[in-house]
């Protein structure tokens, strides 16, 4: 099986007032051909960056300090702005969190959808044909009315179906989706998940989803990679990573969602502590001030404890915590 | 713009003030364009005999100081309104676009420049600037233009500055880019439509401001050459004369208010109708 996009050790400083922001930390991550593979973690984990970095769109006083991202074997960071362009919506794309900022206000969804295509040497009708028919995949009653539309005439559902037709437009090879699914309620979101597995098997992409929802990550994807405050802490099979979680972190996260809760508490369950300054970030493991099983060697850089199936975890005592 | 267009009209239409706005400019833009018919006498033809006749059939607006005839004079005067305005404020926007986009788009150094440069054109006083540049420019209609246009560019430019800045970082031009749009298609396609509502409230707005300043400054004397109609030029006219003949001066302000409140309402009305937060239903 080969990796369709691969991540190793990616670091990502931002340069702030109060010094270099370590956002990303040689976060390393695999999405093999034709999966899907789920980013979990709270705010300020590093998600957005990652993103932002996969696209190489990172903001001005951002850069990447090292490593490398390979979309089929190529590594894109350094290549040129030109190649990036070329493979920007047609080998990578993808779909926002808020389906009200993510499409342009003032232009039809028609032209919004022709101008993606703009490489492809078809005539415009050719164009409006493609764009219907890839708006009937995404379940949009009568698709070639909508190309008139404004992204404000539709509901926040509708927008989020259009915003991916227009990432899966061009067929892309990895389709990140960056919790395409937050914005919208709950009916909604199962419908939008359901599309995103069609569509998947569909086109044969690649997903990366990113998430802070367990049950969705769980629900659709194979793999998952937790991360906390810029590292990778975790990643395997879903269910193994689920079932059997290996960095206390993960275990943690698990048991502080609220979809496992049996019966009604005053207060939810929470990781005591917060975020490290990443400005400054401790040494050894990061996750070591809020860690029930931090002993002494946790001051030491945790290494890679490699488990069954591809399950890796970066704990000191991952061995001892899956027990 | 073009992308509302065919609601647009429609939306202004139901708007009572808009059509009000609306049937004011309409009638200005008629009188100016058939000045020449629609006149009784000759705009500049005096008559000594008819000198200060109050208004009657055969002087309709009465006749000034020289016996000239008002109504042919604030007919010919809306033309020069137009011109002075439609010209000062399409030289002064396309300045302001062009220098707000750059601001927005370009490095920090280059935005701290421009927004120096607005600030410090923002600074003058219209009719300070006005008499100095007056004192160094032959009179005529090009000084007036010349003085709007350095009082007003700046205005444009931090509107669209703005615009484009807030724009630049918009999810949708994040998502446009990682869908392979390059910078040009960024800007023209995407950034350019967005800033262009905002952009057309401001010239809408605008258009009075420039005709009151050209008046002003004939008023004053420093703006069109002795002789010619300008509305501004006929109030100094019937400035002088206020106590004995107070038509003139009455005739003369009459068009400029209504001017003045028709290009304020249409801005008004398409602020309300281009800007979705404050648009009703749908």
């Amino acid at each position: 099986m080969t990796d369709t996009l691969s991540v190793e050790r990616l670091s990502v400083h931002y340069d702030t007032r109060e010094g270099v922001l370590r956002a990303l930390r040689e976060v390393s991550l695999a999405v093999p051909a034709g999966q899907i593979v789920g980013v979990v973690g709270e705010s300020g984990c590093g998600k957005s960056t990652l993103i932002n970095a996969l696209l190489q769109l990172l903001p001005e006083n951002a850069r990447i300090a090292d490593g490398a991202i390979r979309l089929n074997g190529e590594d894109l960071v350094g290549a040129s702005s030109r190649r990036l362009r070329d493979l920007r919506g047609r080998e990578i794309s993808v779909v926002f969190q808020d389906p009200m900022t993510s499409l342009n206000p003032v232009l039809s969804i028609g032209r919004q959808m022709r101008d993606i295509q703009y490489r492809d040497p078809v005539s415009r009708a050719e164009k409006n044909r493609r764009s219907a028919a890839m708006l009937a995949r995404v379940g949009i009653p009568d698709p070639v009315a909508k190309l008139d539309v404004y992204a404000h005439e539709l509901s926040g559902g509708m927008r989020q179906r259009v915003a991916i037709a227009m990432a899966a437009l061009m067929k892309p090879k990895v389709l990140i989706a960056d919790e395409p699914t937050t914005a919208l309620d709950a009916t909604l979101e199962v419908q939008i998940i359901e599309l995103l597995q069609d569509l998947q098997r569909e086109i044969g992409c690649s997903i990366l989803f990113i998430s802070h929802h367990l049950g969705v990550i769980a629900e659709l994807c194979h793999r998952v990679v937790v991360m906390y405050a810029g590292e990778a802490v975790e990643e395997g099979p879903v269910e193994e990573v689920f079932l059997r979680p290996a960095h206390p972190y993960t275990a943690r996260l698990i048991e502080c969602d609220p979809g496992r809760l049996k019966q009604k508490v005053a207060q939810l369950p929470s990781i005591a502590g917060s975020l490290p300054d990443l400005t400054n970030p401790p040494t050894g493991c990061i996750f070591r001030a809020r860690c029930d099983h931090a002993t002494a060697a946790c001051a030491q850089k945790p290494p890679r404890v490699e488990l069954d199936n591809g399950h890796w975890a970066a704990c000191h005592h991952a061995r001892e915590v899956q027990i | 713009m073009t992308a509302f267009r065919h609601t647009l009209t429609g939306r202004l239409l139901a708007d009572p003030l808009a059509v009000v706005a609306m049937l004011i400019i309409a009638g200005m833009v008629m009188v100016a364009l058939l000045a020449d018919v629609i006149s009784p006498h000759d705009y500049s033809a005096m008559n000594l005999v008819d000198r200060f006749s109050p208004p009657s059939a055969t002087y309709w607006l009465g006749t000034d100081n020289l016996g000239r005839d008002t109504f042919s004079r604030l007919a010919q005067g809306s033309r020069i309104a137009l011109y002075v305005a439609l010209t000062a404020v399409t030289i002064s926007g396309a300045i302001g676009l062009v220098l707000g986009m750059i601001a927005g788009f370009g490095p920090r150094w280059l935005d701290n420049s421009l927004l120096f440069i607005f600030d410090t054109a923002r600074a003058y006083p219209t009719i300070i600037l006005a008499l100095a540049l007056a004192a160094l420019l032959p009179r005529g209609l090009s000084t007036v233009v010349i003085v709007v246009v350095i009082t007003s560019f700046s205005e444009y430019g931090r509107v669209v500055r703005t615009q484009t800045l807030s724009l630049k970082n918009a999810e949708f031009i994040l998502a446009e880019r990682a869908m392979g749009a390059s910078f040009g298609r960024i800007v023209f396609h995407h950034i350019l439509p967005n800033v262009l509502g905002p952009f057309f409230i401001l010239a809408a707005m605008n258009l009075p401001v420039v005709i009151t300043i050209e008046a002003g400054m004939s008023f004053l004397g420093i703006g069109v050459p002795p002789g010619t109609p300008s509305w501004g030029a006929t109030l100094k006219d019937g400035f002088d004369y206020i106590r004995t003949t107070p038509w003139i001066i009455l005739a003369g302000g009459l068009p400029l208010i209504l001017v003045t409140l028709g290009f304020t309402f249409l801005g008004e009305a398409l602020r309300d109708q281009l800007d979705p937060k404050l648009r009703k239903g749908r």
